[in-house]
């Protein structure tokens, strides 16, 4: 099988490795790069616990190839805290109980950010579509609607005090 | 009870969870992250038949695989007598066949390889070949006689029938059926349907040949209960139950579906074992939804005998219950058709008689439950159905029946007639509240109005009592193992205290509510309390957690291990202080004496003297452990009502509100509490509205990915609006119920009742769920009402 050497930016550090054409991003991130915050649930893009930003997007990685990865920026849920600070988007999923299990919540989150990124002051209805493609079986989406809330708030705060 | 200081964070605090910053950063630890040195990894070969002969399979295509190791068929473990297995029902299930497959998705060979890909490889190159037979999807065909008989493999078996289980007062019952003035009945069915925890199941086993010691990380709810099962299954090839550690890690929900031994584990134990290297087996969404347990499954028919003023005076139920090709039930083992006998509910019926007869059909094995106490759900839709059922027939407002047939306040504890006795309960303030909170009168006007206009919108009423925290071990056991719980607390010098529990945590968050329990019995702040479980290297035995039973059963094994340890501490502060026992006094945290306030001790001081100057002749240390019997099961219950509205060209059923009132007794930590009701009325909607796994006649199933197996979004889930009363259980250590699984018990009869309300008037009296704008559409086609 052909191999591919590929470069990718992964929270910031450059990251280089040899890879089959059909490994998956997912799997290029959870097994070679063994940041395994980034989960798996399931096998038809339906799910989004494999969520990461592919240059700030929201992508499905387990429908992602990592070739095609090669030269961008990824951030996974790893790369959030900076400096030893929380992300508001976790902060917030933390103090209003937005996660049970966890097992959606980095991909939960990072669909989060992203959101926020484009859009500082969301309300309910466009916070539910944003996340609309990740499926969360524990919390039933209210508090993490409250949880995405109560970072929006924060994040713009943070701003008005900047 | 007065609340401990914001420091200590005892029962009733909403305290942040203690396990969120791991989840939060990206570093829990879940069964498919553990990566061990050497690890191979396990791929399944399945059958695309319901049901075939195998006539060979053929397995040199796969071993030229580059990076297959091995294939193992049932042959290969028919050789260690390891083919077939028990199942916790007492049924036996394949491991791997070697005669024939009994379902589609099946599991047929196992491929090892050193790398997934080429495990996925290795399975595309196995060739099975097949002889299809007659194949026996529908649970009616099954009991007929003549149908061809499925489980050849027991000697002498010439029916496909399971079990015949009743309970109650037959010929009262039938009697009462005579005399009575109304009586209605109706056919309800609960479709099969998925818990599809987000993270699907799957383990690393890893069996050190040197020590001959085997350690599974395995995505269990009952981490105890598998071990010695695989003692038991694979004792006579050598795997002795102190050689063998199970490591539950953290589990992506669980739901039930993590209680059953799948055969993947245990080919990937065998396979580590024969090998003699890790083996990783992680099982895709597909193979999560066609092959492991499935929930419900009953075809249920209800009888409601009543006076004409709507007093209820007995209740029949008959019900056939598919279980697939095997009997791998997750049940407590005397109760082939689990806590089903809680069907009469909330009422106070004289008379009841229940019966489930168990058959086989050819689909996967199972009877789990779905976020619930063991066929509980099926109860209570049964019994919430018909109750609306007969509102109708008597015109009688659903509210007005249910308050009328209530078991009252001043009758608990109450003799229920199938032999439950439900510990408290207050039902009126709990429908009472919802309907305030809703505005019952205002919406029954708008309806009236919105009727007359030709728009349709309907209001259904739950009132359901569940039955957990299985359970007094005179009538609860698993494969014998009778169902206490357990907890081990150890405080050392410094005030400071580590608590391990026999259950184990699936998202409930027990680190934070079970430190709170230590915290509320010993005055340690909460966040010095380390909780720990899911390892049997470390953990006390303890049956796990479903069924809703972590709080109620390992819980109150925590308050009362802390409550000896307090004993202890007594003796030690009694030394320090030169005081008697007698006279002293506990408050949060420390012990003085009492009328002189200033003499006191600390827990923290009395802990470091526990290790540097105890009392001549005790033994030192601060430790205790408790294993919890209940001394009966604890009746968790509530009021739900919901309005929706219904599209007339679509059939789509929105739900406009809904409110929740819940009573689950004394509350640890009431954020969490929130959270798992906003779960579990999520999970109560799904099978109400969205999610079901059917079969075709020839087998091939229908919903088998998430592709059409529709979990909520976050799209389809409303904002949820949540009450409680309080209702403290009379014999829990702290008054609690437990509380994970009462909302998927009360929401789908609430959904149910409301849309079969907003059509009643057009003569509909019954829809089974899912109710699907399909569905829905065709009665308004067919009533002429479809836009
Ligand atoms: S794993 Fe489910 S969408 Fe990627
Ligand atoms: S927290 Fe468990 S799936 Fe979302």
């Amino acid at each position: 099988m052909a191999t591919h050497r590929i470069q990718i930016t992964v929270n910031g550090e450059a990251k280089e490795g040899q890879v089959e054409s059909r490994l998956l991003l997912v799997h290029f991130l959870r097994e070679n790069l063994r940041l395994t915050g980034t989960h798996i649930g399931c096998d038809t893009s339906h799910c989004g616990a494999c969520t990461v930003l592919l240059d700030g997007q929201p992508v499905k990685s387990c429908t992602f190839l990592a070739v095609q990865a090669d030269g961008h920026q990824i951030t996974t849920v790893e790369g959030l805290e900076q400096n030893g600070k929380l992300h508001p988007v976790q902060e917030g999923f933390w103090e209003k109980h937005g996660l049970q299990c966890g097992f959606c919540t980095p991909g939960m989150m990072l669909t989060s950010c992203a959101l926020l990124n484009r859009n500082r002051n969301p309300s309910e209805a466009e916070i539910r579509e944003a996340i609309s493609g990740n499926l969360c079986r524990c919390t039933g989406y209210v508090n993490i609607v409250k949880a995405v809330q109560y970072a929006a708030e924060k994040l713009q705060k943070e701003e008005a005090h900047a | 009870m007065p609340k401990t200081s914001a420091e200590v964070q005892g029962m009733g605090h909403s305290m942040k969870r203690k396990e969120d910053p791991r989840f939060l950063r990206g570093k829990g630890n879940y069964v498919d992250d553990v990566q061990l040195p050497g690890m191979l990894h396990m791929d399944i070969v399945r059958s695309p038949f319901a049901h075939a002969k195998i006539k060979s399979i053929k397995t040199e295509a796969a071993l030229k695989v580059p990076g297959v190791l091995a294939v193992i068929t049932g042959e290969t473990l028919a050789k260690y007598n390891l083919h077939w297995m028990p199942t916790l029902m007492s049924d036996t299930q394949m491991v791997l066949p070697v005669e024939k497959v009994m379902y589609q998705s099946q599991e047929v060979a196992a491929v090892i390889a050193t790398d997934r890909y080429a495990a996925a490889d290795g399975v595309e190159a196995v060739e099975v070949e097949y002889d299809p037979l007659p194949v026996v999807i529908d649970p009616w065909e099954a009991i007929k006689p003549g149908a061809p008989v499925l489980r050849t493999d027991k000697k002498g078996k010439e029916d496909n029938k399971i079990f015949h289980w009743e309970v109650g007062d037959r010929s009262g019952t039938d009697k009462a059926f005579k005399d009575a003035e109304v009586t209605v009945k109706q056919d309800i069915y609960l479709p099969r349907i998925h818990v599809a925890s987000i993270e699907t199941c799957g383990c690393v086993a890893d069996f050190d040949k040197v020590n001959g010691k085997l350690t599974v990380y395995m995505t269990t709810q009952a981490p105890h209960a598998i071990r010695t099962v695989f003692a038991l299954v694979a004792g006579h090839v050598g795997l002795s139950e102190e050689k063998i550690r199970i490591i539950a890690p953290d589990i992506g929900g669980g739901f039930g579906g993590k209680v059953p031994v799948y055969p993947g584990y245990v080919i990937a134990v065998a396979a580590s074992v024969v090998i003699g290297k890790p083996v990783k087996w992680v099982e895709d969404r597909m193979e999560n939804l066609q092959a492991d347990s499935f929930a419900r499954d009953y075809h249920m028919t209800a009888e409601l005998a009543a006076k004409k003023d709507g007093t209820i005076t007995a209740l029949r139920i008959k019900t056939l219950a598919d279980h697939g090709y095997a009997d791998a039930a997750a049940n407590p083992s005397k109760f082939p058709a689990g806590l089903f006998s809680v069907c009469t509910g909330s009422y106070d019926v004289k008379k009841a008689f229940a019966e489930v007869d168990g058959v086989y059909t050819n689909k996967p094995p199972g009877g789990i439950a779905y976020r619930c106490s063991f066929r509980v759900t099926e109860a209570a839709h049964a019994i919430e159905r018909i109750t609306d059922v007969l509102a109708q027939e008597l015109k009688m407002d659903p509210a007005d029946l249910r308050m009328k047939n209530f078991i009252k306040k001043e009758q608990f504890p109450y003799k229920a007639a199938l032999g439950w006795e439900y510990d408290s309960g207050d039902y009126h303030a709990a429908l009472k509240k919802a309907m305030d909170k809703i505005g019952y009168a205002e919406l029954r006007k708008e309806q009236a109005e919105k009727r007359a206009r030709g728009e349709l919108m309907g209001i259904g009423i739950c009132s359901f009592t569940e039955i957990v925290g299985a359970g007094p071990s005179k009538h609860f056991d698993i494969l014998g193992i009778k169902m206490f719980d357990s907890a081990e607390i150890r405080v050392h010098p410094t005030g400071k205290a580590i608590a391990r529990f026999g259950t184990k945590s699936q998202g409930q968050g027990h680190e934070t509510t079970y430190a709170q329990i230590v915290a509320e019995e010993l005055g340690i702040p909460a966040a010095h309390v380390q909780v720990e479980e899911g390892d049997t290297d470390t953990a006390p035995y303890g049956l796990g957690t479903y069924a809703s039973r972590s709080t109620p059963v390992a819980g109150a094994a925590g308050a009362l291990a802390a409550r000896k340890i307090r004993e202890k501490a007594k003796k030690i502060a009694a030394h320090l202080l030169e005081a008697s026992e007698e006279d002293l006094v506990w408050e949060t945290g420390k012990f003085s004496v009492k009328g002189a306030p200033g003499r006191s001790k600390t827990i923290q001081e009395i802990a470091f003297a526990a290790y540097t100057n105890h009392p001549q002749g005790m033994e030192a240390g601060l430790e205790a452990i408790s294993y919890y019997d209940p001394p009966n099961l604890t009746f968790p219950f509530g009021s739900y009502i919901c309005v929706v509205d219904i599209d007339r060209g679509t059939g789509m059923v929105k739900i406009r509100r809904f409110v929740a009132v819940d009573d689950c007794g004394n509350i640890i930590n009431p954020m969490i509490v929130d959270g798992q009701i906003h779960g579990g009325l999520t999970m109560g909607m799904a099978p109400a509205l969205l999610e079901e796994i059917t079969y075709d006649e020839s087998g091939n199933i229908q919903g088998g990915s998430f592709m059409d197996y529709l979990v909520p979004t976050s799209m389809e889930t409303p904002s949820w609006e949540l009450d409680k009363t309080t209702t403290p259980s009379p014999h829990h250590p702290f008054g609690a119920k437990g509380v994970g699984e009462s909302a998927t018990v009360g929401a789908p009869p609430a959904i149910a009742n409301a849309v079969v309300d907003a059509l009643s008037h057009l003569g509909v009296k019954h829809i089974d769920i899912p109710i699907t704008p399909e569905k829905v559409w065709k009665i308004l086609k067919e009533k002429g009402v479809a836009e």
